[in-house]
């Protein structure tokens, strides 16, 4: 199986500060990962380099079959090429519908020439109102955003990244303030996701990692400590050192 | 496609209405095709304005709905201005050229008629030869062309830098300001080739129409401008009712979630730029006609800041705000400054309108943006019963353009 | 003409002397005159040179007396006997005084006949009276007369010059005529090698006048040849036609050395046609058809077949004629050696010059950097630490300048107002920045844009109430005595004092600036809101106080900064609107929330705009114009600035 996403050596540094240092990473196509690790470990960091949004100063990070490097890509260049992330805090458009905010998700062109003659018909409307029942906000479509309740809100962004219809997803921390029925459903919704499609998941919360039940990436300061089963992660001493002597959270 | 677009936004169709009427009555009431109730200068202060509602209306796509506060457009807006000023003042001094000639033995060549043309238009700047940006000012569809061409490519390319390196926010106002500066001090120059702060003038004879009264003319114009401003609402009613326009709020909002979604925000903004600064172009090419005049004084920043102040006055991110945020603060100016508005004798000092009503104007400014953001639009949200969302003082968006929540409709 | 006199007289006063020291040295003035007694009478410039010379070389203790009154009308001659005396008018006519110095008693006025010699026999008599006043025994006549010389030098000066140069006792004055006797020579003396001397003793000096006295020796005219012939004189260099002189130009020069006919202008030919229309035809042609240049050369060239016209040069005849001749610059200088060594001379001193000039450019640099500096540490402080753009900021500063012309009316002692004015400057504008920062920029934190249009509000509502205050015309605010005049290190380097001020003034607001924010409690307060308004309220600080008082502080620096504008810059009520645009780039250039970013902003700015009106020196404008060009350029490759927070600090 060849990898979806093949991050090897990349480096980053603020101000001095390593954020990654040295971190290789790869993924296949249709296959659930979590990362986890201690705040400041790197995990955003890792994300905003994939996305393009940080550029590192050292490494290579490559995509697809045809092994195209993403660090030479724009953020709306990686996101058009299958790249779909999804925030920690729930970012939709709140000025705009349900409807809309779906509608500019839809897999379509991006250019501005295309946009402008772009009108919605039947099978767009109809995609959207599947997406709409997938995520359970059939009845709010012609809501405006901001007036959903945040964990419609995150349902929303999730709808929102199924209609980009991406390869890879990026999902930060996914069950942060979710009731616990609503944990459920996200989780649901994760691993049926990820059997079309590649899902990294990057969780602070040890019980919704043991939920998804998957390949487990500890990161600590900006390298990967250890790889494996969740069982086979947290017996290893290092990780017991850096990261579960110091979760309290 | 346009019926159901018309139906599906029965304010484009109130709009054209009203100023379907707006430039009837007018007509009606003119000097020329009427009763003589309103005066030409009038007519051209009218006239005059329906272009400045159209400026406004490009200023809304790019500040209301795009967010980017761009104080450049009166710059793009004059420049349309110089383009069509070039050929009326070419083609009327070649008409006084011609006439003066023609009493010569011999007939004029074309040397000769260039050379009288650069002497009268040049003299006051003690240049006798035309500058090469005159090269096409011979020709009227050539000069048309480069309306629209000059300030696009212009807004094109500085557009193309500035949004290439993610400037935004103020950065971008001061940016598209300093430009402005820049533009207006080059044209201040005599040797930039378009008479230096003398400016272009009489163009409000129109070449070809020395029979046609200045009455008439400015009726024409008045026209011209009201079918231009129509035109320009439906476009941009158009580009802002589909998911163009979902996609621009969505990058005044929050637009590294767009690129996130897949957008290129910087080829969306620097679309937008340009077509709102050939929209403001054109609108000055039948602005500067009616004024008669056109110099660099124009270009001074201040009259861009102008333009944003309308379209706050009016109401950002609704198209007809920026039309009635224009048409009212400009008409009620001209009142003050005109000297029309009564003094106010207060005992121990007159308030004469003339000096204070910039202060008025400054002031009320400040009021507006502090407690009436939805600005003069914000009324009939009033009237139509819309509340603004309760969202805790939070704004739409992490961006500096978002709309505040005072903005929003519910 | 007068030059060649003036040579000639020249000539005498350098010969005579000699030759009269040994034949008339025993004789009086009184008898030189009487021989000349016609030529005196009736002076002309063109004779009476070798009588003013022999009464200058006459060696009696009264010539110069004599002379001066001679030029000055203060000679006459008694019309009963012809003799001369020193006349001059009282009550009743003259006063009359013997040539040798003793009293004549007196005359009436139809007794005399006044001598009254033209303005050309008062030049020469001048030229001749300049050894005697070099010689002055008062050091500052003597000082004078070299002032003289130095404007107006003639080569008729020369040998005084010399004569007078052994005797200078005075050491800054021998220095002065030694200067200027070698100013003289290399522009005067007949002989090459001293010349070429003279200029090589001035090797590496900079002076205006030593320029002034190079540049002629240099000047050039153009000069042309048939191509059988050498153009004679001392050629500079031979020039191309087409290549490094226009056609046109070459064949203007033929004409003027009559070496080719004039060629016919347009207007000419136009003219010739008019005059030989017949029936509405020239020379054949219907004159309606005459509406081209070709045409109309075409019916030319007809009517010089038909004899009707002169003939005219075409343009292949200007062709053929530019090319069968040479051409070339001449020295009006006919000496070569002169011309070289004063070139290598010259060559030397631009070169130092243009290291002069590239300090005083760095000098003027740093002046206007200091401005931008003042100007926009105010902003720095609003923009860059409270992230609030204060559109009203040019107006503060204008605030602060008519804050200063009014104290000046009141207290008209300019240095105590100054004293007094700063500190109530910086109080006005301060408070001004208070209440703004109350009313209107604390309800639109976060919110950049909306304050940009509600402080630009305020803006245009001060600019105008200033104006109705004070009028549109510029109100001056005078600086006191102590600062007039410049620090001048040569004839190119110079700085006014009032720049120096205000680079010290910019100086001492940066130590004050880093020394609030580094070593102060509200330093440490303000950077801790600046970083983390939560945090540090939760930590007893109160943001708002601080946010009210770090505006105040960045309002009030620019009232005082407004006060250093007015004083080389007239107060009007757009003073504000000519700085907040660059003040703005100061602070976008920089790099926002950083002093020394300003600081650098500042410089990069100043130095720009100098530089660039130091290639273009023409225009101001075009230099604005191109160095915004360049920052919008710059913005493109550092968008945060020249010293940018980097990384995650940056917040993005």
């Amino acid at each position: 199986m060849t990898a979806l996403l093949e991050v090897s050596g990349i480096s980053v540094t603020f101000d001095g500060f390593r954020a990654i240092n040295n971190l290789s990473f790869s993924i296949g196509p249709a296959e659930l990962r979590a990362i986890i690790g201690p705040n400041g470990a790197g995990k955003t960091t890792f994300m905003d380099i994939v996305t393009g949004k940080t550029r590192p100063d050292a490494g290579n990070v490559l995509w697809g079959e045809r092994s195209v490097s993403l660090l030479k890509l724009s953020e709306a260049q990686i996101a058009r090429i299958g790249i779909g992330r999804k925030f920690q805090r729930p970012t939709v458009f709140e000025d705009q519908s349900v409807t809309d905010n779906l509608i500019m998700a839809l897999r379509a062109p991006r250019s501005p020439w295309a946009v402008l003659g772009w009108r919605a018909r039947a099978p767009d409307l109809a995609r959207v109102a599947d997406l709409a029942a997938e995520v359970g906000l059939a009845d709010a479509l012609p809501r405006k955003a901001g007036e959903l309740s945040h964990g419609q809100k995150q349902w929303l962004e999730i709808g929102m990244l199924l209609a980009q219809e991406p390869q890879l997803l990026l999902v930060d921390e996914p069950a942060a303030g979710m009731t616990l029925a609503e944990r459920e459903h996200t989780t649901r919704l994760l691993v049926g996701l990820a059997k079309t499609r590649a899902v990294v998941v990057v969780e602070h919360d040890m019980e919704f990692v043991r939920r998804l039940n998957c390949k487990v990436t500890v990161l600590h300061e900006g390298a990967v400590l250890a790889e494996g089963s969740l069982d086979h992660v947290t017996r290893d001493q290092r990780v017991i050192d850096v990261y579960l002597g110091r979760s309290e959270r | 496609m346009t019926r159901s677009f018309l139906a599906r936004n029965p304010s484009v169709l109130v709009f054209l209405s009203i100023l379907a009427l707006f430039t009837l009555g007018v007509t009606l009431l003119s000097e020329a095709y009427g009763t003589a109730l309103i005066s030409t200068s009038f007519i051209k202060t009218l006239g005059k304005t329906l272009c400045l509602c159209l400026a406004a209306l490009a200023m809304d796509l790019i500040w209301g709905y795009a967010g980017i506060l761009s104080l450049g457009h009166m710059a793009f807006f004059a420049i349309g201005g110089y383009m069509i000023g070039m050929w009326l003042m070419y083609a009327r001094t070649e008409e006084i050229v011609v006439a003066a000639l023609a009493n010569e033995p011999l007939p004029a060549t074309a040397q000769e008629i260039q050379n009288g043309i650069a002497g009268q238009i040049f003299g006051v700047v003690g240049a006798s030869e035309l500058p090469p940006v005159w090269l096409f000012a011979h020709s009227l569809p050539l000069q048309l062309l480069l309306v629209v061409m000059v300030p696009g490519l212009l807004a094109l390319v500085f557009g193309w830098l500035a949004f290439r390196s993610r400037v935004t926010g103020v950065y971008l106002s001061i940016l598209t300001q300093a430009m402005t500066l820049a533009l207006a001090l080059y044209l201040f120059q005599n040797d930039s080739g378009l008479r230096g702060n003398n400016g272009l003038s009489g163009l409000q004879n129109i070449p070809g129409l020395a029979g046609v009264s200045q009455a008439a003319v400015s009726v024409w114009f008045l026209w011209a401008s009201a079918a231009a401003l129509g035109f320009g609402y439906l476009l941009l009613a158009w580009v802002v009712s589909g998911k163009f326009g979902s996609v621009i709020r969505a990058i005044r909002d929050d637009e590294a979630r767009v690129r996130f979604l897949g957008y290129s925000v910087e080829g969306y903004k620097l679309f937008v730029f340009t077509l709102t600064a050939i929209i403001a172009a054109i609108a000055g090419a039948l602005y500067y006609p009616q004024a008669g005049i056109i110099n660099p004084a124009e270009l001074a920043p201040i009259a861009s800041i102008y333009l944003a102040v309308w379209v706050a006055i009016g109401g950002r991110g609704r198209l007809y705000g920026a039309v009635i945020g224009a048409a009212f603060v400009s008409l009620l100016s001209s009142w003050f400054t005109g000297g029309r508005a009564p003094s106010i004798p207060l005992g121990f000092y007159t308030i004469n309108w003339v000096d204070w009503w910039l202060v008025l104007l400054g002031l009320s400014f400040v009021a507006v943006t502090l407690f009436a953001p939805k600005g003069i639009g914000g009324l009939f949200d009033l009237v139509q019963g819309l509340r603004r969302p309760d969202r805790k003082g939070a704004a739409l968006g992490p961006d500096d353009g978002a709309l505040m929540e005072r903005e929003a409709q519910e | 003409m007068r030059a060649l006199v003036a040579a000639l007289v020249a000539a005498f006063l350098m010969l005579v002397p000699a030759m009269l020291a040994a034949q008339t040295a025993a004789r009086s003035v009184a008898e030189i005159l009487v021989e000349n007694r016609a030529l005196v009478e009736k002076p002309s410039r063109q004779s009476i040179g070798p009588v003013i010379a022999a009464l200058a070389g006459s060696g009696d203790p009264q010539a110069a007396t004599i002379l001066a009154a001679w030029a000055d009308r203060g000679l006459g001659q008694r019309k009963s006997d012809g003799g001369f005396f020193l006349i001059a008018p009282n009550a009743d006519g003259y006063a009359l005084t013997a040539l040798d110095g003793s009293d004549a008693g007196t005359a009436t006025k139809s007794e005399i006949t006044e001598l009254r010699p033209n303005s050309g026999v008062r030049g020469l008599i001048s030229v001749a009276l300049v050894q005697f006043r070099l010689t002055d025994p008062d050091p500052a006549r003597r000082a004078e007369a070299l002032a003289t010389i130095a404007r107006d030098p003639a080569p008729e000066l020369l040998a005084p010059l010399r004569a007078s140069l052994d005797g200078e006792a005075d050491p800054a004055l021998a220095a002065q005529k030694d200067r200027l006797n070698r100013l003289l020579t290399l522009r005067f003396d007949p002989d090459s090698a001293a010349r070429v001397a003279a200029i090589d003793s001035f090797s590496g000096d900079l002076g205006l006048d030593l320029r002034a006295a190079l540049n002629p020796l240099l000047a050039t005219v153009r000069k042309t040849a048939p191509l059988a012939a050498q153009i004679d004189g001392n050629i500079a260099r031979d020039l191309t036609p087409g290549d490094d002189l226009p056609q046109g130009e070459a064949y203007d020069l033929l004409v003027a050395a009559n070496l080719a006919p004039a060629r016919l202008s347009p207007a000419d030919l136009k003219a010739a046609l008019v005059a030989n229309i017949v029936n509405g035809q020239v020379a054949g042609t219907p004159v309606a058809v005459l509406n081209t240049q070709v045409a109309r050369n075409a019916a030319y060239t007809a009517l010089e077949a038909a004899g009707s016209v002169p003939l005219a040069a075409t343009d292949e005849e200007v062709t053929q004629a530019v090319a069968a001749h040479r051409f070339a610059e001449v020295y009006s200088e006919p000496d070569p050696a002169v011309t070289t060594a004063a070139t290598r001379v010259l060559k030397a001193i631009e070169t130092k010059l243009a290291l002069m000039q590239a300090a005083d450019l760095g000098l003027d640099a740093l002046s206007l950097a200091s401005i931008y500096f003042l100007a926009a540490i105010g902003l720095a402080i609003t923009f860059g630490v409270m992230r609030v753009i204060n559109m009203a900021h040019g107006e503060f500063i204008m605030l602060g300048a008519y804050t200063g012309y009014v104290v000046q009316l009141f207290i008209p002692n300019y240095t105590l107002s100054l004293i007094v004015a700063l500190p109530l400057a910086f109080a006005v504008t301060f408070a001004a920045g208070v209440a703004m920062e109350r009313l209107v920029i604390r309800h639109l934190y976060k919110r950049p844009l909306e304050t940009l249009l509600a402080t630009f509000g305020i803006s245009i509502a001060l600019q105008q109430l200033a104006k109705t205050v004070f009028g549109t015309q510029a109100r001056p605010l005078t600086s006191p005595a102590w600062l007039d005049g410049a620090l001048s290190f040569n004839d190119v380097v110079q700085v006014s004092y009032i720049r120096i001020a205000i680079f010290v003034l910019a100086l001492v607001f940066l130590v004050v600036f880093l020394f609030i924010m580094q070593r102060t409690r509200l330093g440490l307060e303000v950077r801790a809101v600046q970083q983390n308004p939560s945090m540090a309220a939760s930590m007893g600080i109160n943001p708002d106080r601080i946010n009210m008082l770090t505006f105040g502080l960045g309002s009030g620096i620019a009232g005082i900064a407004g006060i250093a504008i007015g004083l080389f810059a007239k107060v009007t009520s757009e003073l504000g609107s000519d700085y907040i645009v660059q003040s703005f780039m100061t602070v976008v250039v920089g790099g926002v929330g950083n002093i020394w970013g300003t600081l650098a902003g500042a410089a990069m700015i100043g130095g720009l705009q100098k530089g660039i009106e130091f290639l273009n020196p023409s225009n101001t404008l075009a230099a604005q114009t191109y160095m915004i060009l360049f920052i919008i350029l710059f913005i493109q490759f550092r968008p945060r600035g020249i010293i940018a927070l980097k990384g995650r600090a940056a917040g993005d």
